[in-house]
This record gives C-alpha cells, structure tokens and sequence, in this order.
C-alpha cells in the first residue's frame, strides 16, 4: 500500500507541471521586463501605428508583436501588464487568503461566540451582490491598484473563511486533537500545530484559484476603466483598445487575450493540479 | 485510596441526562472494566476525566477526583498540566488518533517534552525504547513515518507506547482493539496486559467484550444509560451477577463450552425493568432538586 502511494507522489502530474510552468515563464518575464521588452511600452510614434506582427508581411524588427493604433509595442505592453496582473495576483491572493483562513480556523475550531459572530459576518457579506461592492467600493476610494487589491480583499475573504471553517470543524472533531488535549496542548496551540497542517492543502489550493480570480477582476476592472491610469499598460485596457481595432488590427485584441485566458486556465489547473497532489497523501 | 474517584457525575445534554449519578473507583494498579452497551456513556465517563467532552454535553453535577483533587475546581492550565502527568488515553480508532499531516515521532514525544519538561533528545530515546518494548521493528525508521505509512496494528501500538512513555498512573483505554480484525486484536489485547503488568499502571478498560473482561480486569463497572447498575469484582461477576440486567448480559455472551445456546439477546422484560429503574431514579432525582 504504502508503495502504490508512494508511486502516485512521484508520478508527474502533467497539469501540474504545464500550469506551473506557464506561470514560472510569466513571473521571470514579468520581472525581467525592463530587460526583455524591445520598446518602452509607453512610447508613443504615429508613424508605426498598426505594424503587424513580425510572420506577417509588413512587420518591423523591434515590434515582433506588432503595435497597436498609437504605435505601442503590444509585446512590451503585455509584459510590463503582467507585472501589474502579478502583482495584483499576489498581494491580493495572499491578503484574502491570511484573512479568510484565520477567521475560519476560529470560527472552525474555537466555535462558541467567536463561530457566531464570524458566520454572521459571512451571511450578512454574501448577501451583498459582488460585483455593486466592488464598483462602490471603488468609487468611494477613487481607481487604482490599492483600490482593486481592497476590493477583491473585502469582497472574496468569505470564500476562504467557509471553506476552512468547515474544514477546521471535521479536524476538530478528530480523536488526534483530543490526544493533544489530554497531551495538555492548549486550544491556540493545537489550531497551530495541529488543525492548521491539515487544512494547509486546502488553503494552498484555494489560494491558486484566488490568484487567478485576482488576475481576471484587475483585468474586468481595467477593461471597464476603473483600474489604475490608462497609460498604464494592464492586459484588460489592452483589451479594451484592441476591441476597438479589431477590424483592422486584431492582434491588437487577441495577443493580451490568449496571455490573459493562459493565466487564469494556469492558475485553475495549478490549484486542481495540487489538489490531486495532496489527496493521495493525506487521506 | 483509590487514584481516581467519580462522586454522583451527572452530564446531559439540552435536558436530557447522559450520565445519572455515576460513582466508580480505580485504586492505583487497578485494572477495572467499563462495561456497557452501546449509548451507555462509557466513553462519555473517559472524555469527562480527561476533559475532552464535546461542547454539547454539560456536567450538572458531582466531582471528579484524581488522588483526591477535584478536577472540576482546578483551572483549565493545572488540570491540563494534571491529566498530562498522571493520565494517558489510549483511543478506538487508531486513524484518527494521530495526525496525518505531522510526522509520528514529535506526535508521541509531545506530551514528555511539553509537559515533563524533558528535552526533546532524551523524548526521543525514551519513546524509541518504549517502540522496542511494544514489539515495533525499525523504530528510527516509524519515528519519521506519517500515519499513513502504517498499519493500523502498528498505528495502535504505537498509541500503547505513547500512552505509557510517561509512565501515568492511569490509563484510559476506550474500545482499544474494535476498529482492527480480530488476529490483531489478540495481539494488542495481550500487549495492553503485558505493558499494564510491567508497569503496574492502572487501567479503565472500556469494552462491551466480556471475554476480554474475564482475561484483562479485577473489578468491572456495569452501566446502562449512563446509570451504573453493577460495580463488583470480575470474580463476583462471572460467578454470581447481582443485577438482573447483569445476569442476563453474561447469558447472552458465548462460552467456549457451549457457543451456540448461549447466545441469546438480553430478554426485553429485563431491558423494561432497568429503563423503569432509570425512569424512578430520575424522579426522585427530580423531586430532590425540587424540595432543595
Ligand atoms: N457530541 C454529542 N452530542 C450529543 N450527544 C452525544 C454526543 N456524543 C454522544 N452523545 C450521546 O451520549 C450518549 C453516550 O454516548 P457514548 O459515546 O458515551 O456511548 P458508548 O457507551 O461509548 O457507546 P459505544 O459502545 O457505541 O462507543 C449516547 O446516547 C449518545 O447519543
Ligand atoms: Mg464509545
């Protein structure tokens, strides 16, 4: 038995390795973009307005994925947009991620009143219809990423504190956590060093989809122009411009489509990916 | 005296009572059956001494001594740091007994290092002996295991050697062979009394297996819907049962001298006489609470 798990841990998950590696190239070009990109993603030259990319004719060296109708780079401004998406991806991910898992893990195991008024918490948040809370929230706090990172924060918290308050629940109940009791661990330590190991697979999971729900709402947001500045390059106001221009530019549109549909496809399949890791393991 | 006492434990949950005055006494090296059907509340009585009762279940009432200390006035932390020294569990369900996410050895040297104060080295050494004494090979090797990497024979010594690594002067073990088969049973059983004589720990063996009775215990506690019908030695038990209900618990276990006749179900007449000694006794406990 124990060899047949040990032959599922080191099979390789082929889901996992494409998604992740997707996402690897996508991080390293993001931080090396001042180094990788051709142009200065900003510049603007009316004289190489609409260039197409470099396997069609017409194209210029410098520009190998074409320009778009202001003559900006479309490579430079998709890899100068990653960092943004990345970034946003990140910090926000994390930030939902450290507040829904911590009010879970005590409404979870600590249950009592701490459980009650969590829930009603979580009740009374998902009553709200997501997307209203957003463009309110950034109303009130003006655009920009700060404003996008809060929103998706103070919006998706929920999703993780249900999860793993269901999840810290059945751990709870388990006879391990008795023993540490009677082994005269107190209850925060046991959430620490026992509870937590064994929801950590999930946490970890959810975080990857996070990043991918952080990434396409920086992209919604910015597409509707309630992102940062537009000069900015973000994959959805490249999306937005390209809209316009697709009769007679289309990579315009469809260059930072396919960076954006690969990334969030990624980060899904990283968090089923993983998923399927940790099962064999743990249960 | 004996090591641990229960004075009138009363426990319910909402209105309805788990335990009805309950009174039993383990002496120090004493090895006493719990014995009951199941729902009776044997593991209710384990999970109460050791201060693990589910939220739901409330003690209403009597004391819980441990070498004549209530346990219920001490605060959380002391009787923590008591039941840690002085007692130790040995569960049902080997499974779900350790943590499948952390590595085995820590696990078991917990409870020496964090409330005995040893350094963790000196744990070590001394749950890799105990691995020894309980017939683990390879014990370095299981140390660094995860649960999963075992079997439930050894996931279940190894909780036996864990419970007597500091070595307590009580053991509780609720049901400890029920989730393995049977060839394994005999093992652990056999193990249980061998570690228990070397070490003279004493024992509350909860069970509804009177054959293991017979073999394991002194004395026995008979319980029936949380009411203890029967307290008497082993001996006294299998020889002259005093309660109906007792009586008709041994006619329904199978004897190696006749396994077929034997075994028939605890009579309804007798269930019906011991619920209405349950309902009188509730009554009256009633009227007490009422005239005080
Ligand atoms: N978490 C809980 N909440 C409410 N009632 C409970 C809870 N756990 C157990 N009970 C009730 O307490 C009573 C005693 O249960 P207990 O587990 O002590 O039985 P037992 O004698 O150990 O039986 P078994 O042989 O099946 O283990 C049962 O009637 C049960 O329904
Ligand atoms: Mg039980």
């Amino acid at each position: 038995m124990a060899d047949g798990r040990a032959a599922a841990k080191r099979r390789i998950n082929p889901r996992l390795w494409l998604s992740g590696g997707w996402l690897l190239i996508l991080a390293v070009a993001a931080l090396a973009a001042p180094l990788l990109a051709p142009q200065d993603p900003l510049a603007q030259d009316l004289f190489a307005s609409r260039l197409p990319p470099m396997w069609q004719g017409g194209s210029e060296p410098g520009f190998p994925l074409g320009t778009d109708s202001l003559g900006r780079d479309v490579l430079s401004r998709v890899l100068y947009g990653a960092r943004i998406a990345l970034l946003v991806a990140l910090v926000a991910g994390t930030c939902t991620c450290a507040l829904g898992a911590v009010l879970g893990l005590i409404a979870g195991y600590y249950r009592g009143w701490a459980d009650v008024v969590i829930s009603r918490l979580i009740e009374i948040w998902m009553a709200f219809p997501p997307v209203l809370f957003a463009i309110l929230l950034i109303a009130v706090m003006g655009t920009g990423l700060t404003s996008i990172i809060v929103a998706i924060v103070v919006i998706d918290w929920t999703r993780f504190a249900r999860v793993i308050r269901a999840e810290a629940m059945t751990q709870g109940a388990m006879d391990y956590v008795a023993s540490a009791k009677v082994a005269g661990r107190g209850r925060f330590g046991i959430m620490i060093r026992e509870i937590l190991p064994n929801v950590l697979p999930t946490i970890v999971v959810l975080l990857t989809l996070e990043m991918g729900i952080a990434v396409i709402v920086e992209a919604i947001l910015s597409f509707v122009n309630l992102s940062i500045s537009t000069d900015d390059p973000t994959w959805g106001s490249m999306i937005a411009e390209g809209r316009a221009a697709i009769h007679h530019s289309w990579w315009v549109l469809v260059v930072p489509l396919i960076t954006l549909f690969l990334t969030v496809l990624s980060f899904s399949q990283l968090g089923e990916g993983l998923k399927d890791h940790f099962d064999p393991v743990l249960r | 005296m004996s090591f641990l006492e229960l004075k009138n434990l009363n426990a319910r949950v909402g209105p309805l009572p788990i335990l009805r005055d309950v009174s039993l006494q383990v002496a120090p090296g004493e090895v006493r059956a719990l014995v009951g059907e199941s729902g009776a509340g044997k593991s209710m009585i384990g999970k109460a001494i050791l201060g693990t009762l589910p939220d739901a279940i409330r003690i209403t009432g009597g004391e819980i001594l441990l070498e004549g200390e209530d346990l219920q006035a001490m605060s959380p932390k002391d009787r923590r740091r008591m039941i840690g020294a002085k007692v130790a569990l040995i569960p049902q369900d080997p499974l779900t007994a350790l943590n499948p996410a952390r590595r085995v050895g820590p696990q078991i040297c917990n409870r020496l290092v964090d409330i005995l104060g040893w350094r963790r080295r000196e744990a070590e050494a001394r749950v890799i002996e105990l691995l020894h004494e309980v017939h683990i090979p390879a014990p370095e090797r299981v140390m660094r295991a995860y649960p999963h990497e075992l079997s439930g024979g050894m996931r279940q010594r190894i909780l036996i050697a864990s419970a007597f690594a500091a070595e307590p002067q009580l053991i509780i073990a609720d049901e400890p062979t029920t989730a393995l088969d049977v060839t394994v049973q005999k093992q652990i059983l056999r193990l249980i009394r061998d570690m228990q004589a070397r070490h003279g720990t004493a024992l509350l063996f909860v069970t509804h297996d009177l054959g293991v009775v017979s073999k394991l215990c002194q004395s026995m506690t008979v319980l029936f819907g949380g009411k203890v019908l029967e307290d008497t030695s082993v001996d006294q038990f299998f020889s002259a049962p005093d309660h109906a209900y007792s009586a008709a618990l041994l006619a329904a276990t199978p004897k190696y001298t006749d396994p077929g006749g034997s075994l028939m179900p605890v009579p309804e007449a007798t269930i019906h006489a011991v619920e209405a000694e349950i309902a009188a006794h509730d009554l009256a406990h009633q009227t007490e609470t009422v005239r005080q």
